[in-house]
């Protein structure tokens, strides 16, 4: 499989649309090989500024993910947008609509966008969102876009792949102490309240710049700025706002970087994709091959009639395996803000159980 | 190996896009992943969100006649953009003797009303594998 990775890596970095969603397809499908490729992508990368938007489910992320690709199109930037909707848990399809609101830019040079299914990931995302921005990265995207499926209270995971996190709110989602909860309101750098034409916006803005709304994700401080967005059926006014929008999202990342923040950015970012590439290659890998082998069935087995129990069953695999796999815990307390583990549970079981570990050695 | 990707578009000047919806539904209840671009799409656009999205399947839908245009010339943009095995399939208000010609002109199927939803499921099934499974030579 060797065998014509330098030619398709060229051509991604040419920026060739069909080689680069290939690419992200393989990955998606974790077809064998495909990481080759972003091994060699990951040192052309690290130029793009990269912008997540996330909310709940109809808070207008794709709208307003289409009012900023416009307003970055009018600097001459070039674009990448990755956007996330669910799969199915019954049947694993997907219905993908983000594009219905992105379509008007479909034609555009230098607009390049892609959805995802989330294929089982919890969070938000989908597991192929790390590597497919190193991949517009690398082709020379300006700006990406990444926009999170529909998201609840605890789905932070996006803050962990993007520079800044914008968080779209709507009216009418309940009242001053949703606003002082923990989880996906610590995230937010920018806060918008889209839809703000409607009754009980003027609240959420208040419940949001009156308390003191400090972010603590890199423990430097930084007031999350506040933002409205009227009726996007007010097309000029909508495109002004969201004009302010992109300016905010200039004034967060120069004040990244003039206060010296940045560099924490990049920090987490790179925690957590090697933490993904850990959990893929090692933990991955170790259970594809204890099902495979039929292991794992004896494995449960033992451990449904006591014969067994979980902890000691996981050392001895680990034991077998012949090597220490305590890469998660200690990594994991420098890297900064937002350290809830993420993908699918298993890497949670993962930390905890390298910390057993660590205790036995 | 894959899920395969679907992606079900409306060209040209027709709002009319229940069928287009309840289709995209079924086969995401047929497990597939499919994306949904809505109404009034030039072809070249449809062509561009193909690649982009790295689909195998383009469904097309019309239901306003200009489908003899429409469906030829997403065909002939995919295969200028070396996108050729995107297997393009159409449905609407397609009267039969437009069968043939749209058959020359590479629609590989034509689904009209009345079509069990589970027979174009079927179909996708029987006719496409995920593309480019020889991803190294990807043009």
């Amino acid at each position: 499989m060797n065998h014509g990775v330098g030619d398709r890596v060229e051509k991604i970095l040419r920026g060739d649309e069909r080689s680069a969603s290939r690419l992200i397809r393989d990955i998606e499908d974790d077809i064998s090989g495909t990481r080759e490729l972003i091994r060699a992508l990951w040192y052309h990368a690290g130029q793009a500024r990269i912008i997540g938007v996330t909310g709940s489910p109809g808070a207008g992320k794709s709208t307003a993910v289409g009012g900023l690709i416009g307003a970055y199109i009018k600097t001459g930037q070039s674009i990448g947008v990755l956007c996330v909707d669910p799969s199915s848990p019954f049947s694993g399809g997907a219905l993908l609509g983000d594009r219905l609101r992105l379509q008007q830019h479909a034609g555009t040079p230098g607009v390049f966008i892609r959805s995802f299914a989330t294929r089982g990931v919890t969070g938000g995302l989908s597991r192929a969102v790390g590597d497919a921005i190193t991949i517009l990265d690398a082709m020379g995207k300006d700006i990406i876009l990444l926009e999170s499926a529909g998201a609840g209270q605890q789905d932070v995971n996006i803050a962990h792949h993007v520079h800044t996190v914008l968080l779209i709110l709507v009216p009418g989602m309940g009242d001053a102490i949703q606003v002082i909860k923990a989880g996906i309101m610590e995230i937010a750098d920018i806060f918008i309240v889209n839809k703000a034409h409607r009754q009980g916006a003027s609240d959420v803005i208040r419940d949001l710049t009156e308390l003191p709304f400090v972010s603590r994700a890199n423990d430097i401080p930084w007031t999350p700025l506040v933002l409205s967005l009227p009726d996007c059926a007010d097309r000029d006014a909508f495109a002004v706002a969201i004009d302010g929008v992109a300016a905010a999202v200039d004034d967060h990342y120069r004040d990244m970087v003039e206060n010296g923040r940045f560099g924490a950015r990049l920090r987490r970012r790179a925690y957590y994709e090697l933490s993904d590439a850990i959990n893929w290659l090692v933990y991955g890998s170790l259970m594809e091959k204890l099902s495979r082998t039929g292991e794992i069935d004896a494995m449960v087995s033992r451990i449904v009639e006591r014969d067994d129990d979980p902890y000691s069953m996981a050392d001895t695999i680990i034991r077998e395996q012949g090597r220490s796999v305590s890469f998660n815990v200690s990594a994991g307390r420098s890297a900064g803000g937002c350290n809830q583990n993420n993908d699918d549970g298993h890497q949670k079981n993962n930390g905890q159980r390298d910390e057993e570990i660590d205790g036995a050695q | 190996m894959g899920t395969l990707r679907i992606m079900i578009a409306k060209p040209g000047l027709d709002g009319h896009d229940r069928g287009a919806r309840v289709l995209a539904r079924f086969l995401r209840d047929s497990g597939f992943e499919v994306i949904y671009t809505g109404c009034h799409q030039t072809p070249e656009q449809i062509v561009r969100a193909a690649l982009q999205e790295d689909v195998d399947v383009v469904g097309l839908s019309c239901l306003s006649g200009a489908h003899r245009y429409l469906f030829p010339r997403v065909v002939k943009l995919l295969g200028e953009k070396g996108a050729g095995d995107i297997v393009v399939i159409g449905g609407g208000i397609i009267p039969e003797e437009d069968f043939v010609f749209l058959s020359d002109a590479g629609i590989r199927a034509v689904f009209t009303p009345g079509t069990p939803l589970e027979d174009i499921a079927a179909w996708i099934r029987t006719h496409v594998t995920r593309n480019g499974k020889e991803s190294a030579s990807v043009e």
